[in-house]
């Protein structure tokens, strides 16, 4: 995380990312998860390893319960 | 699916009917397993499932009649299988295991058996392990009765009294040299529980029981329950002969044992008793593609088969078992069973209230093209299955959101503005005939359906022939909506209303399947029935050039479809090598069922497979068969390519247009159109349809396989332009945005350029995160 840390920044806002837990929903269930997020505006990153690896992964988990 | 249904569905599928070896056998040996156990040379294997069938194997492996072996398939072919001599390898081949020291079941109730013949035997051996009480009476000096009289060759002394001995383990008490007679039996009757009668064919004259004319005594042919209750008889006194069949006298002895059993027990003794005799077997075995293999022969007949002879005469079996529409489909193939199982799978999937639905991707993969039903000896229709499974998991709300999603949302697209377009001919209040391309063809080639179009305005009276372009709703049927379905279905009825029911000219055959099942009461014709009927609208030059021709799967039984392409063919000058699977058996290309969608790793695997069947180029008819085989390096041209002589090898290789440019596509058709010929434009475009995108080939592709569309990332650009909603990579420069303009969050990295932007990366997720825009 540390190095995306310091690479993405919140262009709005015009601070860096910081970790911190975000609630993610499917299917009405809803998990926190540890995302970088704008500490100001609430924007967050999802990396692209992260949207189609675990989030897939979980995404069809909850659609075959 | 109710439970009715279920059974009715696993009826249909008789692939676990036992096979015909098995069926006659009158104790239902399982040959096909004991011999693939020889096969491989497991012979102890092969015992054990010979053992458990027949209690004295040893003995029976020498003398059986094997009725078994008349009704082997591997007989149409040349000799049937040497089954008994298999029989005796395994014997003399295998070992048994020490059989465990179990706890004997201890069932109480003393059962007489009269007669230490085979039949005896087995009742005693069946019911003493059952725990009950037995005693024999024999009248001869020892155990064997009838086997005494067979010859010694085959059967000698010590084989007889070695098998027998496990009578003696098991506990029976036997006593020799006692014959018994009336007087006796009213009295054992008395003094037992229940009692045997198995004395062979001439000791029986002495029991007053009921007898038939014949003098023989009458016995329940399914219970063995003779006219004195608690007294049942069986083997040869049945039969009046000697030796008449071994096997048939142990078979009696067993069914008659488990009568006993439940008579002891008291519950019905007749309940569910079916198939315990010899019957026909109710499997189907294709052994059109058997070879020939002859018979191997016994070295030593005294020994029987030596353990290299007896793997080789297995290997003989063909291992019966029908399969077909497992080896016809790679769907069915790919989930590794076969329907029986699989309409168990899909009912529990569809009744589970907690828990994982493992069957969800099966019952989303199915193409829904019918093969399997055309090949089923039975006619099970596995789409069939699917499609309604599917329904009912969206009545329940248990579809997955992400199965079906993208076809759904491709089918709005062509039914909104963008390319719905209902006209009559310019000037025309009404229309005779109406053109409808259909959303594929129209995406795929859509200089084609223009061509078309003036092309049918030439042959027929100008101003009688309309246009409609749309879906014709195929996707929302294949998804299990019917409400979508027919909703769609109903608003094309409204506009052939108001044309005054115009005749629909159709060239997808996927539109036509659906026009004709689901509208009936409109009129319809292919556009190459047309063609056939009408003459060709070019002048083609002749080919010369030998193709073969894959039938789309929604033609199956459309056979003057199929006719009329293959005259048009010729016509052009085309020589035809039939696929050796085309018409009524022909294949889907993935499409069907959006099986591509639900599971593009079988999709592939199905193109794969079928592109590989004939070496000839192909042609086929509908567009998405096209650009699936041509997509996966299969030359394959769509009919009216020649038609309008564009058959080229590069035009057959040409892969077909993305996703993004499908849509495109569609929508530049019908602005086209408008403009051409009815001389309207087009408004209300929406604001980001403007934004200029740059995509490198390989992003390109990358979008393609995650199902993400140019204009899904030009939504995010627009969105994260216009709230300044970005996220900035310090590094790279680029900026990284998301937006959920329905159901799916996308992902878009890119970089403003001089005329619009330059996409380096997308990607999207289902699950919701913040801040993924207002709607
Ligand atoms: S026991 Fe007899 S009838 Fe049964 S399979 Fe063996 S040889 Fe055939
Ligand atoms: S070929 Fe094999 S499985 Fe088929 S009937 Fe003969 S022995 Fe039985
Ligand atoms: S073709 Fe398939 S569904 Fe039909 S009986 Fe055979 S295995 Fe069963
Ligand atoms: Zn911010």
């Amino acid at each position: 995380m540390s190095e995306q840390e310091q690479v993405w920044m919140c262009d709005n806002c015009n601070i860096p990312l910081q970790p911190d837990k975000v609630d993610v929903a499917y299917m009405g269930n809803a998990f926190p998860v540890e995302l970088l997020k704008c500490p100001n505006c609430g924007l967050v990153f999802i990396p692209e390893d992260l949207a189609l690896g675990k989030m897939v992964e979980v995404e069809k988990q909850l659609e075959d319960k | 699916m109710d439970q009715k249904e279920l059974f009715a569905l696993e009826q249909q599928c008789i692939q676990e009917c036992a096979p015909p070896c098995t069926a006659a056998c009158p104790v239902h040996v399982d040959v096909r397993a004991m011999l693939a156990e020889t096969a491989r040379g497991d012979f102890s294997a092969a015992l054990k499932i010979y053992q458990k069938a027949v209690p004295f194997p040893n003995i029976l492996s020498r003398i059986c009649d094997q009725p078994c072996q008349n009704v082997c398939r591997r007989g149409e072919i040349e000799e049937s299988i040497a089954i008994r001599a298999l029989e005796r390898a395994a014997v003399n081949h295998g070992e048994l295991p020490e059989e465990k020291k179990r706890p004997m079941p201890k069932r109480s109730g003393d059962i007489a058996v009269i007669g230490g013949g085979i039949s005896g035997l087995t009742v005693a051996y069946d019911l003493a392990r059952k725990g009950y009480k037995i005693t024999i009476y024999e009248a001869g000096n020892e155990l064997g009765g009838g086997l005494w009289k067979a010859d010694r060759d085959y059967l000698p002394a010590e084989v007889i009294r070695e098998d027998v001995e496990v009578i003696y383990e098991l506990g029976v008490e036997v006593d020799l040299n006692t014959l018994i007679d009336h007087i006796h039996l009213v009295e054992l009757r008395n003094a037992f529980d229940a009692v045997y009668i198995a004395v062979g064919p001439h000791a029986s004259e002495n029991f007053e029981l009921e007898r038939d004319e014949y003098g023989v005594i009458k016995v329940d042919p399914i219970t063995f329950e003779t006219s004195m209750a608690g007294v049942f008889a069986g083997g040869g006194l049945l039969w009046g002969i000697e030796m008449h069949s071994s096997v048939t006298s142990i078979s009696e002895g067993r069914r008659a044992g488990i009568s006993i059993d439940r008579y002891l027990q008291k519950v019905s003794v007749t309940a569910s008793r079916v198939n315990e005799g010899p019957y026909t077997s109710c499997l189907y075995t294709d052994i059109s593609g058997i070879s020939p293999r002859p018979l191997i022969q016994i070295g030593d007949p005294d020994f029987g088969y030596e353990w290299h002879e007896a793997i080789q005469e297995a290997k003989r079996c063909i291992q019966c078992e029908c399969m077909e529409c497992v080896k016809a489909c790679e769907y069915l193939r790919e989930f590794g069973r076969y329907p029986r199982r699989y309409v168990r799978e899909i009912y529990n999937n569809l009744s589970i209230v907690k828990g994982t639905r493992y069957a969800n991707t099966f019952i989303n993969s199915c193409s829904l093209c019918g093969l399997c039903a055309e090949i089923c000896p039975e006619n099970l229709d596995m789409g069939a299955v699917t499609l309604k499974a599917r329904q009912t998991m969206v009545v329940q709300n248990r579809m997955p959101a992400s199965a079906h999603d993208f076809g759904l949302r491709d089918m709005q697209f062509s039914n909104s503005d963008k390319f719905l377009m209902v006209r009559n001919a310019p000037g025309a209040t009404t229309s005779d005939y109406v053109l409808f391309p259909g959303c594929q063809l129209s995406a795929s080639s859509p200089e084609h359906v223009e061509r078309v179009y003036g092309d049918l305005r030439g042959q027929l009276p100008d101003n009688r022939v309309g246009l409609m372009l749309g879906c014709c709703g195929a996707p929302a049927n294949w998804a299990g909506r019917p409400d979508l379905f027919e909703s769609i279905l109903s608003a094309w009825h409204t506009h052939l209303q108001a044309m005054g029911n115009p005749k629909v000219i159709l060239p997808c055959s996927s539109c036509y399947q659906v026009f004709q099942k689901h509208l009936p009461d409109v009129e319809i014709i292919s556009l190459w029935d047309f063609f056939d009927e009408h003459g060709l609208p070019t002048e083609a030059t002749s080919a010369n050039r030998t193709v073969s021709i894959h039938d789309p799967c929604s033609t199956r039984y459309e056979s003057h479809l199929q006719d009329s392409i293959r005259r048009i063919l010729r016509r052009l000058g085309y020589q035809i090598e039939e696929l050796p699977r085309s018409r009524e058996r022909t294949t889907c290309c993935s499409y069907g069922g959006m099986m591509w969608l639900a599971n593009p790793n079988l999709a592939e695997k199905v193109v794969q497979k079928r592109i590989q069947e004939g070496e000839a180029d192909y042609v086929t008819y509908c567009a998405m068969c096209r650009d699936n085989f041509a997509g996966q390096g299969k030359r394959t041209w769509h009919i009216l390519d020649l038609i309008y002589n564009q058959g080229s090898d590069e035009h057959g290789s040409q892969r077909g247009p993305t996703y993004s440019q499908r849509h495109e596509n569609r929508a530049r058709l019908k602005r086209h159109l408008l403009t051409e010929i009815w001389g309207e434009t087009m408004d209300g475009s929406q604001p980001y349809e403007s934004i200029r995108l740059s995509i490198a080939e390989d992003v390109q592709a990358k979008l393609e396989q995650r199902l993400i569309l140019v204009e899904d990332i030009q939504r995010v650009i627009e969105y994260a332009e216009r709230t300044r909603r970005r996220l900035l990579n310090r590094q790279t420069g680029h900026y990284l945005a998301y937006y959920k303009p329905t159901t799916v969050t996308y992902w878009v990295e890119y970089m403003p350029a001089e005329d619009g932007f330059t996409i380096f990366n997308a990607y999207s997720h289902r699950m919701e995160v913040p801040g993924s825009g207002p709607s």
